[in-house]
């Protein structure tokens, strides 16, 4: 259906090109119809309430605490720095969420694969009942866990020096801020930079003269000493912010809530059982050939898989592995259901506070829409630059 | 073509399926008369105010409000329909037109008046917010909560005085803020907050309702804001927002007259003009609200005066042992004055 | 004789000892994992069975009683499980929504047989849809109505999951045409429409469906929430459901297409005859596994306030008796999404086995 047949004496209603811009205005005139039509309502039921349109809102105050908070925020800032810091925890979530999930489902993979008849039962078990149940339910069984199995701050769990676990979370030192770390942490980006070059020219030697060149153990040697090395030229300053038990609550170091643990967790098992098939689908693909082929050649069992299957199991993993990322982040606003102040439940909140329902609602669909798209666009550059290049 | 045909046939079936659902009416008091039913949203479980029983009926002073509106309106306290909303959804369910009235002890405050778009009817319960504490921390008044891990709802009063009060006090506390009720009343008396803050009614409810030992809670004697509980409707309809106002009025009219629900027949025999009035003895003041004549009669009659509404959900006899306090008439030194009814 | 027996006897056990050394020690890894794997089962697994089952209680008057036994509380499910399947759908009638269930379950099983894929099988589906809006809904034949804000729990999840399947899927093979199409208009409509979806959270649609649409409509007009839920199912699997035809579309070779122009059959003929079919058995599997997406998201609704399995577990754990028998009533929701949801997951890959 590729040729507009225009045969001169034809009327315009059996041409197939008027048909077509008709049929495409048709369309697009009924969705215009009814948005307005929509619009128009909800116009007029705002308007009678009184109700002003328009941001404006954003800069009020907004009234509320909330915790936790990644940058400092009281009750006196404004409705937009409420949605920040909102978001920045559901980034917080999403972020951490996407690496454990990918290297505990990386894991779970390998182990469905496993020759052990035992550990693969075991990780089918695993991957069959994450699939196979709601994860809101999920993350309630985690969060009362996590909730009833630990004491009150009183009586608060010491596991390490430092490290106490009760049911207001897991409290652990940090170290406190110096302005010599400033320095450390330019040495750490210095030697990161440092071993991607090195990566880069070990792998160009390679190529050019076949001798290897073992980057990952320079490379750690790097990023592990060199900072080091900084640290202890600055003079070691080191003082561990410890938490003290108040009157309440710990005071100091850093406490991870249970809310925060269990959405997490929660995420990170659920999405690592799809990940773990992710995997295995794309390990499996790679033709039996190829590792028979780099046994033949010599190579040892521990290599074949980092050297040869995996590389090309990557390649065709990358889909189905962006969508499962997208799954998270999105999976991410269910913290609404067990009290963690994600940026859904702020901008919820907010809504419910303002009454202003059309701005609050176009506000998170754009900040969910543009986070999605921000992950595929990501996703996307990576799986071009790993994909075959055909004719 | 045919598949076409059949798409066609199959959406108009869903939509006749959908419409059939609903219903064609003018503004509220129409739309009312029309479905047959008043629309209430309500609390989804909160002791004395508006809680399902084990059959589902809804009991509690809102729940018994909505009924009086029903009285009045419908002259069947039955004909009542309740939605459970959380505190997010009972903004949203009030202004999309889901509800006619939100009877689900809800603060009044200027900025809800003003910018959200409701009016408020007049206060059926004064309350003020305080904190609820386990007896076994040995906190006697909320001044020493400085670090504490507070429950609280989201999209309350609540939470804002709650961080207004620790704020001009100089203090810091750690807000655990859920949705449902539930779920924050499990948090409190799980320990993982140390104290649990709304008005002290829902306290007393909560404790009442939840606690497995309410002897082991103590509610703190400070009272950080006051939290005036009224009804409300949507802006713009006058007519609506008048027989509701007037549904409370003639409960607590009817209560400073002395008429009950048991005497409400001797009383339609009165010679005081006042009451006359009220009950439609002498005409005018339904027609003057657009309902029937006989509406306060069948309000008294049918769900009773404010004290003995009062009594039944929240009173001495009920698990929550509220005093009348300031929710008495105001010849007795409460707040609950009825306007003329003429 | 002797003999012989002995050697009945002996040759299994080393097939025995075989099997274990090629499956559980063949490397020292191996074996280091199986020692692991079997101390952790020692450690949990008894200590699990003694509370779900030595321990558990199936006949107790309140939680309490249940917890002096020290175990699992079963008998908060003997006791409330019609209310956690049917919820507040009046008692008498409970045999109705029990009734739907079935037939919605017979439904589903019935679309896996290939013989009825065809006229016959819309049929049957809009007769089942009839007979469930009937049974449900009552007011007819002598049944007495009962209003959709009863619809809770088990028949709830499966109305709304297959709901969303039978009417999101014509639009979703809609949208998967238009997305291919070449007319500029209707391509980025489609489009937009199904990244728009597919950009979204569950929640945020649900949401919006539930608690703001009626913002949007005249005041005279309102929809019972249930279906506005339903509305946003709908909306919600087409956008994923698209994807997973437009998958199957081109994975058609463009042969065919040529094939069914050259033999002058019209775009929609071309359609339904030729491409639609081989299309649509590809994207089976994939089909299936959004389906049971879709019903894992039910259990979402009770964020919206509707009743599903969840609330009702959580109303039944108000009652005082049976106030820490949650994870019993979890167990329970959980047992039955599993149930559902692995078969179909079974199904779907027989069929991937099958070709």
């Amino acid at each position: 259906m590729n040729a507009s047949s225009t045969r001169r004496g034809s009327a315009w209603w059996n041409d197939e090109r008027s048909r077509e811009l008709l049929f495409q205005a048709l369309i697009i005139g009924v969705v215009i119809a009814v948005l307005a039509y929509l619009g128009h309502n909800a116009t007029v039921n705002l308007r009678r309430q009184g109700i002003v349109g328009g941001f404006g809102f954003l800069s009020h105050e907004a009234g509320f605490e909330i915790s936790p908070a990644l940058i400092p925020y009281t009750p006196a800032d404004s409705y937009a720095d409420a949605m920040l810091v909102g978001l920045l925890n559901t980034l917080l979530v999403a972020a951490i969420g996407i690496v454990f999930a990918t290297a505990l489902g990386l894991i779970v993979g390998l182990l469905r694969l496993s020759g052990n008849w035992l550990v693969a039962r075991l990780a089918l078990g695993y991957v069959e009942l994450m699939r196979n149940t709601p994860l809101v339910l999920q993350l309630f069984v985690w969060w009362n866990l996590l909730r009833i199995s630990a004491p009150g701050p009183r009586a608060a769990w010491q596991v390490l020096p430092g490290v106490f676990v009760s049911n207001r979370g897991v409290a652990f030192p940090v170290p406190e801020y110096d302005p010599g770390f400033r320095w450390v942490l330019a040495a750490l980006l210095v030697a990161i930079l440092a071993s991607a070059a090195l990566a880069r020219w070990a792998g160009r030697r390679q190529a050019r003269t076949g001798r290897p060149f073992p980057v990952l153990s320079a490379a750690l040697a790097l990023i592990v000493l060199l900072p080091t090395v900084v640290f202890v030229a600055l003079g070691a300053p080191f003082h561990l912010d410890i938490p003290q038990l108040g009157a309440f609550n710990f005071k100091g170091g850093v406490t991870v809530t249970p809310e925060f643990a269990a959405l997490v967790f929660g995420l990170v098992v659920y999405t690592a059982a799809f990940i773990g098939e992710i995997v295995r689908g794309g390990i499996q693909a790679v033709s039996r050939g190829q590792s028979e082929a780099a046994l033949a050649l010599g190579l040892k069992r521990r290599h074949v898989l980092r050297l040869v299957v995996l590389p090309q199991a990557v390649r065709t993993m990358i889909p189905p592995l962006t969508n499962e990322y997208l799954n998270l982040a999105k999976n991410s606003t269910l913290a609404v259901a067990i009290g963690f102040a994600d940026y859904f439940s702020v901008a919820n909140t907010i809504l419910n506070q303002t009454g202003q329902a059309i701005e609050a609602m176009t506000l998170i669909a754009a900040v969910y829409l543009s986070l999605s798209l921000g992950l595929s666009l990501l996703m996307n550059l990576y799986n071009r630059r790993v994909a075959l290049v055909e004719r | 073509m045919r598949s076409l045909k059949r798409f066609g046939f199959a959406v108009t079936a869903v939509l006749g399926l959908v419409w059939g659902d609903s219903a064609l009416a003018g503004p509220t008091l129409d739309g009312v008369k029309s479905r047959g039913v008043v629309t209430c949203a309500v609390n989804t479980g909160l002791a004395g105010f508006g809680m399902p029983d084990q059959q589902g009926d809804y009991k509690g002073l809102d729940a018994d409000t909505c009924r009086a509106i029903a009285a009045a309106v419908l002259g069947d306290a039955k004909k009542v329909k309740f939605i459970p909303t959380t505190t997010q959804q009972r903004f949203t369910v009030l202004q999309s037109g889901e509800a006619d009235v939100l009877t689900r002890n809800t603060t009044w405050t200027l900025l809800r008046d003003t910018e959200q778009g409701f009016n408020f009817a007049p206060v059926t319960y004064y309350d003020g917010q305080g904190f609820m504490v386990a007896k076994k921390a040995g906190i006697k008044s909320a001044k020493e909560l400085d670090g504490a891990t507070i429950c609280v709802q989201p999209g309350t009063t609540t939470e804002l005085n709650l961080a207004d009060y620790f704020r001009t006090n100089r203090m810091t506390f750690k807000p655990l803020v859920v949705e449902k009720l539930a779920e924050v009343e499990n948090a409190f008396f799980s320990g993982r907050c140390d104290a649990y803050t709304t008005d002290r009614s829902g306290l007393a409810a909560t404790r009442a309702g939840k606690a497995s030992n309410p002897d082991d809670y103590v509610i703190l004697p400070d009272v950080i804001s006051k939290e005036p509980l009224a009804p409300a409707v949507r802006h713009g309809d006058d007519e609506w927002f008048d027989i509701v106002k007037w549904t409370i009025y003639a409960m607590i009219g009817a209560e400073e007259k002395g008429i009950a629900s048991s005497s409400v027949d001797d009383a339609l025999k009165s010679e005081d003009p006042d009451v006359k009035r009220m009950l439609g003895v002498t005409p005018g003041l339904g027609k003057a609200l657009h309902i029937d004549e006989k509406w306060a009669y069948n309000v008294i009659k049918q769900v009773g005066n404010y004290g003995e509404v009062f009594e039944r959900n929240v009173g001495s006899k009920t698990p929550l042992k509220l005093e009348r306090g300031l929710n008495g008439l105001w010849s007795q030194g409460g707040l609950m004055y009825a306007m003329p009814f003429r | 004789m002797a003999d012989i027996a002995h050697a009945a006897l002996v040759r299994p056990l080393p097939q025995l000892y075989r099997w274990l050394r090629a499956n559980l020690f063949a490397t020292p890894l191996s074996t280091a994992l199986t020692l692991l794997v079997l101390y952790v089962l020692i450690k949990v697994v008894p200590p699990l069975v003694d509370w779900a089952i030595v321990n558990a209680s199936l006949t107790a008057p309140n939680e309490q009683a249940c917890a002096a036994r020290g175990g699992a509380c079963w008998a908060f499910i003997a006791k409330w499980y019609r209310f956690i399947l049917f919820g507040r759908y009046p008692y008498s009638e409970q045999w109705r929504p029990a009734v739907v269930v079935l037939l919605l379950i017979m439904l589903l099983v019935a679309s896996c047989d290939r013989r009825l894929w065809g006229r016959a099988l819309v049929l049957l589906w809009a007769a089942g849809v009839a007979a469930v809006a009937v049974l449900m809904g009552g007011g007819v034949l002598d049944l007495p109505g009962v209003d959709t804000d009863l619809w809770n729990g088990l028949p709830l999840a499966l109305i709304l999951a297959v709901g969303g399947l039978a009417l999101g899927f014509p639009l979703a093979v809609a949208l998967a045409l238009g997305r291919q199409s070449h007319m500029p208009g209707v391509r980025a409509f489609s489009v937009a429409y199904i990244e728009f979806f597919r950009g979204l959270p569950f929640i945020t649609v649900l949401f919006m469906a539930a608690v703001l649409f009626p913002l949007f409509l005249p005041p005279e007009v309102s929809i019972a929430k249930l279906w506005r839920v339903e509305v946003a199912f709908i909306l919600f699997l087409a956008a994923y459901l698209a994807e997973v035809v437009r998958g199957g579309l081109q994975a058609i070779p463009r042969g065919q297409y040529e094939a069914a122009a050259a033999l002058g059959l019209g775009y929609w003929r071309q359609m339904r005859l030729v491409i639609l079919p081989q299309a649509l058995r590809i994207a089976i599997p994939p089909l299936v596994g959004t389906f049971i997406g879709g019903f894992k998201d039910t259990a979402l609704v009770s964020i919206v306030g509707l009743f599903d399995l969840l609330q009702d577990v959580a109303v039944g754990t108000n009652d005082p008796s049976w106030r820490g028998a949650y994870i019993e009533g979890y167990a329970f929701v959980a047992a039955i999404y599993f149930v559902f949801c692995y078969a179909m997951s079974r199904y779907s890959r027989s069929l991937e086995a099958r070709r």
